[in-house]
């Protein structure tokens, strides 16, 4: 059997072109395209192959709805889309949410993380680096895998206590859904998000039993997840060195602290050129030159963005638009957040780093921009970041108030529009939100996947998966199982 | 053994969520629908359309019996997007292989609606044979092929949001598309968006177990029989929500209550939609029991076929 689409001849110094469809073990659908020269990636193209048209499927709704119908964008962050969506309708309908209803909504938020970072790493990138029992789902796999135990014998009983993880694991997700379900109503899919804040108020028992569930996720956290990330890291050294891409990165800040939305957990900032600078929004545009949409609409802010599907574009090929920052291919995600907050690491993470790597780290930066923009780093930056929000998580416990009012009733008005920026667990995202006769007159979505897995810009400038993908090697053209473990490390 | 509706409520629904279904996965019950169809676990098939993978998701929320004995020991998932080990070209092709290899003796679940304009365009799902597969490709080679198509959630069983109204894709339903190319494969619908774990699992446990007593097309006939004229097994689908809703004494004195986060009256008067959706979340409830949709904040009714648009303005009173 031949292991994947390919043309051209194999063999060294040779080139040959991969095809990757479907790249599974993601939400949606994705193709990889990849030239391979000298047992390297150099050239790459992703083709995101699912349209559905969630903008114009929105215009002249109540501005209410959209809240409901954008979580059905991702089953995996429905909450992340529905937090943006009430941001943005809060900002639209002039609505100013209440303390607790703030803290209600991170709570809410910050359970779907825990699970969706658990969920990434276990049931969909594990698959990667451990070996599964010999039962479909988890075979048929490459027959040249390069699994945790290929790299090293001695480490049978790792990957055992791995594939155990995976099964626990999915009983710890499942326990944080009900972490989201105890004040969202259920998930995926959750009804407490609301306009006006969410829409229940927390009561004791409730805070209660949302804390009992939290203890088993933090401690699942602590004694699975991440010492796991870097055991397997540690035997994976070569893969902190590939998959840097353009080493750019944004954030718009995510879990407030404040009423006033001033202090985040995760900081909002922009990262290029080794270099800093501040968020802004101004700054932001879509390119559609290589999308199948009208080239009339190209390189748009998003305020004035149209959605003019064009299926048969020439010289096109994906549905995902390329946004940029000032021109610049940004990567979002749990690297960019943790690269632009730049926390403490984990004591497990800086023993580990010490131990196996002999480094010095003490905050995320000190991991040093090679390490941190590549294929591994991109899994500690998750596991560290999941790390990071157990305290948040057990002082919004602290703060929420049993009984006090969460929910103000908005009031739609006849026009007005809005921005909601949060961040899915898997990366930046914005909602707009136009408001003209009372009814939705514009909605756009520039989400954590079409900033990630965007194809080339109007310049013809990669975008930022297919940039990390150069370089990645690919030794064995039959099995390149290094395509996709870079594109799934983004969580795309 | 001969399933009457009744054993099917009884073994389906309990007050305490999971508890009917965990008692299908007795051991006894696993020996007996192993072996169905084929003398080992059935295979299934899992196609992602135009959807958004929350049903998948939801699956993975099944508690009793845990998803991991649905996956070892009830059924072999031969192809699922977002939890198979292999991917590409040969993932797909193994796909194909085994729907022939399994001929009229595997399950076709289907996630997402099919969206049908510009020849299926809309929705690429991998190539095999060097050719581009679109959904609407993969549903015309596999669907004659399988046993039963599952649609699995509202976008499959009715077109749910990818099919309101804006679509400029042509998405729809498992059914209409079948009527539109004339597939005669029958079709059970589980809706909901997206559909509560047992919904999935115990409909397949019956319809295995059905098939096991009275064959293929005799089983597949008594598992009919259970539907309701929406496609959906009546057991889990077949009470309405506002009729057995805790409310249900506020809605007839008239008690509303004022605001989303009021816990007091019926929530008809911020938009609760229960009276038009038949489905059994007021007993099974979410997420192994925590909450259900009216008790947090409204039902939408999107277990039913004109979800969304016949159930908006989702927060305005009926
Ligand atoms: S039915 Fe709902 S949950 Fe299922 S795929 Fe469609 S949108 Fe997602
Ligand atoms: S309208 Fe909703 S809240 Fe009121 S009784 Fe009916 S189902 Fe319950």
């Amino acid at each position: 059997m031949s292991s994947c689409a390919r043309k051209g001849a194999a063999g060294h110094g040779k080139t040959a072109h991969i095809a990757i469809d479907p790249v599974t073990r993601i939400e949606g659908h994705l193709k990889a395209e990849v030239t391979v020269e000298g047992g390297k990636v150099v050239d790459a193209k992703l083709s995101g192959g699912m349209y559905r048209g969630f903008e114009t499927i929105l215009r002249g709704r109540d501005p209410r709805d959209s809240s409901q119908i954008v979580q059905r964008i991702c089953g995996v962050c429905p909450t992340a889309h529905a937090t943006a969506s009430v941001m943005a309708q809060d900002a639209a309908m002039g609505t100013k949410v209440t303390t607790n209803g703030r803290i209600t909504r991170n709570l809410i938020l910050g359970a779907n993380y825990l699970q969706s970072h658990i969920l990434h790493f276990y049931h969909l990138a594990a698959q990667d680096f451990v070996q599964g029992p010999d039962s479909a789902p988890f075979v048929p796999r490459y027959k040249n895998s390069d699994l945790l135990t290929d790299r090293n014998k001695g480490l049978a009983a790792i990957n055992a206590a791995a594939v155990d993880q995976y099964v626990e694991a999915l009983d710890v997700r499942q326990i944080c859904h009900e972490m989201v379900a105890m004040f969202g109503g259920k998930m995926p899919h959750a009804q407490g998000l609301v306009a006006g804040g969410a829409s229940e108020i927390p009561t004791k028992d409730r805070i209660l039993e949302y804390a009992a569930r939290f203890d088993k996720v933090k401690e699942f956290v602590l004694n699975k997840y991440l010492p796991v990330v870097y055991t397997v890291g540690s035997q994976y050294k070569d893969l902190f060195a590939v998959g840097q891409g353009h080493r750019a990165c944004i954030a718009y800040g995510v879990f407030p602290l404040n009423d006033e939305m001033t202090k985040f957990m995760m900081k909002p900032g922009v990262y290029y050129g080794g270099k800093d600078h501040e968020l802004d929004p101004s700054k932001i545009h879509e390119d559609v030159k290589y999308s199948w949409f009208d080239d009339s609409t190209t390189g748009l802010h998003y305020s004035k963005g149209q959605t003019k599907v064009s299926p048969h574009k020439e010289g096109a090929y994906s549905f995902v638009k390329a946004p940029r920052y000032n021109g610049v291919a940004c990567e979002v995600g749990p690297l960019a957040r943790m690269w632009i907050e730049n926390p403490p690491l984990s004591p497990i993470g800086q023993k580990a780093l010490k131990e196996h790597f002999g480094l010095d780290a003490k905050n995320f930066r000190d991991l040093g921009e090679d390490a941190a923009f590549s294929l591994m780093g991109r899994h500690v930056a998750r596991a560290e970041e999941t790390w990071y929000m157990l305290s948040f998580v057990e002082s919004w416990l602290k703060e929420v108030k049993p009984g006090e009012e969460t929910y103000v009733k908005p009031e739609i008005p006849a026009s007005g529009e809005g921005t909601g920026f949060t961040e899915a667990p898997r990366g930046a995202l914005l909602h707009f939100l136009k408001i003209e006769d009372s009814k939705i007159d514009n909605y756009q979505v520039v989400s954590a996947t079409l900033w990630n897995c965007n194809p080339r810009d109007d310049k013809g400038q990669r975008g930022p998966v297919e940039e990390a993908l150069i370089g990645i090697p690919v030794p064995d053209i039959e099995n390149p199982v290094n395509v996709a473990r870079l594109i799934r490390a983004f969580d795309p | 053994m001969s399933l009457s509706r009744r054993d099917f409520v009884k073994m389906c629904t309990g007050t305490v969520a999971g508890m009917g279904i965990s008692q299908m996965f007795h051991p006894s019950v696993c020996e007996a629908i192993s072996g169905t169809l084929n003398g080992s676990r059935p295979p299934v098939l899992w196609l992602q359309g135009s959807g958004c993978t929350g049903c998948s998701v939801s699956l993975l929320n099944a508690v009793n019996p845990h998803i991991k004995q649905v996956l070892l020991d009830v059924i072999s998932l031969e192809f699922h997007p977002t939890v198979m080990a292999w991917e590409g070209e040969p993932a797909m092709e193994h796909m194909f292989k085994i729907a022939d290899e399994y001929k009229g003796g595997f399950f076709l679940a289907v996630e997402g609606s099919i969206p049908v304009a510009e020849d299926g365009k809309f929705c690429v799902i991998g190539e095999a044979h060097h050719k581009e597969i679109t959904m609407v490709d993969a549903m015309k080679e596999l669907a004659p092929k399988a046993a039963a198509v599952l649609a699995l959630g509202t976008c499959a069983a009715y077109g749910g949001i990818p099919a309101a109204e804006g679509s400029e894709t042509g998405a729809m339903s498992v059914k209409a598309f079948f009527e539109q190319e004339g597939i005669s494969t029958p079709v059970v619908n589980i809706p909901g968006c997206p559909p509560h774990p047992d919904w999935i699992v115990g409909t397949v446990v019956v319809a295995l177990e059905a098939i096991k007593t009275h064959g293929l097309a005799a089983g597949l006939g008594e598992v009919v029989k259970l539907l309701d004229d929406q496609g959906r097994p009546t057991p889990f689908f077949g009470e309405n929500i506002h009729d057995n809703c805790p409310y249900l004494p506020d809605f007839e004195a008239d008690k509303m209550c004022e605001t989303l986060s009021q816990k007091d009256g019926c929530r008809m008067s911020v938009g609760c939609k229960g009276p038009n959706a038949m489905a059994d979340c007021f007993k099974r409830k979410w997420n192994n029991g925590i909450n259900w949709c009216v008790q947090n904040a409204v039902c939408i009714g999107c277990v039913e076929p004109d979800f969304p648009d016949g159930q908006s303005p989702f927060y305005e009173s009926l």
